[in-house]
């Protein structure tokens, strides 16, 4: 969707501000809605990545805009809770479950936890899917404005590059995050010119390298 | 967006979203510890209302069952005190010692990666950029956040924002200019926008005059930033995190 979140290449944002000696977290809460997240996340077949960055799309853009980080996952998750049937609208409102309501079975238990940190699960798939692109292709990014998720910036359609590197075969996130099945096709790495995407005010000698699936290219 | 094809339900996502946008605007801070000064304000002196509605969820997620309190712990624990950028600065400071090791790490970062202890899985999609007198790479997401965050923990706040993600695409020179990096009109600044599942790690360029330094003294003094393409390694560097 074109949304607020495809933000390359718009203007009038600001300076970028930076803190000195960030901590990982800026308040307690900000680590539990993290942990929270993770943790509901690994709740097969409702939720995938894909879905949770949708999720975070749909917000409105002027609340999307005000909103810090972790609020934005925080709204998510409460719309999640209740999505699951893990907990009820009322349940949330009150801070308690409603008497009599059964019990489950924890998600991840701490034993589980530092495996779950350190493996970044991969959307790698080893499906025998044909690449339709080579390395040197020219190729042009499809003119599309699919109205769900899809990871191909605005500020790329309809532009050519060249493959680099074809990185093997990934789930596509359009179809996956609206639970429409992994699609899985071949993710290339394309090179951009900096002046086809911006024209002459950029240099001649930049590039913005962008990893492109099949459904998003054409040939040039 | 059809509501069929919306796994959220878009109304009620928003209905919620908007009742947290504006708990938020109550809030002036958002890191009581780092303004002392202010709890003496009406409202800081009780919990922020997003404290306490995020202890009600986890409280009542508990009180089903489907949380476990001590696994959040170790979470939260794992990313405030293990999972950080001394990772990838051990990384990098391994490639500048050994060229058999830089040569490795480039063309196969996983194997790599692991050689120093970390999970293999974690580099699984992880490319490495090397950064020269030639060509200086900067990383970006400028649809979320994504980050290597195996080698490099979770992302700063402005690596999130919307003027970062914003410019680096279309003004990555004044971007970096804004970082205090300079780079040579002869050389070619490589933008990477993580859209996909690949993670990008920048290996800094050595600073000269660093020849005599160890291992452990080279990876004190290479910065997150310095992995992201922020910034340089300097020698001078005070090392640390930032």
């Amino acid at each position: 969707m074109n949304g607020i979140h495809d933000m390359g290449g718009m203007q009038g944002m600001g300076p970028i501000v930076r803190e000195q000696n960030e901590p990982t977290f800026h308040a307690g809460w900000e680590g539990r809605v993290y942990a929270l997240s993770r943790v509901l996340r690994t709740r097969g077949g409702l939720w995938n990545l894909d879905a949770f960055r949708h999720a975070i799309e749909t917000i409105a853009p002027a609340d999307y805009l005000r909103m810090t980080y972790y609020e934005r996952w925080f709204a998510w998750m409460l719309r999640t809770v209740v999505a699951a049937g893990d907990a009820s609208q009322a349940e949330i409102d009150a801070g308690i479950p409603t008497p009599g309501s059964p019990r489950k079975a924890p998600l991840i238990t701490a034993d589980a936890v530092p495996s779950m940190v350190a493996l970044r699960s991969s959307a790698r798939r080893d499906a025998p899917v044909a690449p339709r692109f080579k390395a040197g292709d020219q190729v042009r990014a499809r003119n599309m404005h699919p109205t769900g998720h899809t990871r191909l910036p605005r500020y790329v359609r309809g532009k050519s590059g060249r493959v680099v590197v074809d990185r093997g075969v990934f789930l596509f996130p359009d179809t996956n995050a609206h639970l429409k099945g992994e699609k899985p096709q071949h993710l290339y790495s394309v090179r951009f010119a900096a002046r086809e995407l911006w024209g002459e005010q950029a240099s001649a000698r930049d590039t913005v390298h962008l990893d492109m699936w099949d459904d998003y290219l054409e040939r040039a | 967006m059809s509501h069929s094809e919306d796994p959220v339900g878009r109304r009620d996502f928003l209905k919620t979203a908007a009742a947290g946008a504006a708990a938020f605007a109550a809030e002036t801070h958002q890191d009581d510890r780092d303004h002392p000064q202010d709890h003496d304000h009406d409202h800081q002196a009780v919990p922020s209302d997003l404290t306490l509605r995020v202890k009600a969820l986890e409280s009542l997620l508990v009180e089903k069952g489907l949380v476990d309190r001590t696994a959040l712990d170790l979470i939260v624990d794992a990313f405030e005190t293990k999972i950080g950028p001394r990772n990838g600065a051990r990384v990098v400071a391994r490639a500048w010692v050994d060229p058999a090791y830089k040569k490795r790490l480039l063309s196969n970062p996983a194997a790599a990666i692991a050689e120093l202890g970390f999970t293999s899985h974690q580099g699984e999609d992880m490319v490495v950029l090397e950064n020269g007198p030639k060509v200086h790479n900067l990383v970006v997401c400028t649809l979320c956040s994504c980050y290597p965050w195996p080698m490099l923990g979770l992302p700063p706040v402005w690596y999130k924002s919307a003027p970062y993600r914003s410019r680096a695409v279309i003004d990555p020179r004044g971007v970096l200019k804004e970082f205090g990096v300079e780079v040579d009109g002869d050389a070619e600044v490589r933008v990477w926008d993580s859209t996909a599942e690949i993670r990008y790690l920048v290996l800094p360029e050595r600073p000269a005059g660093s020849e005599h330094l160890s291992e452990e003294a080279l990876a004190a003094l290479v910065t997150r930033d310095s992995m992201i393409g922020t910034a340089k390694v300097a020698l001078a560097a005070r090392g640390g995190a930032g």
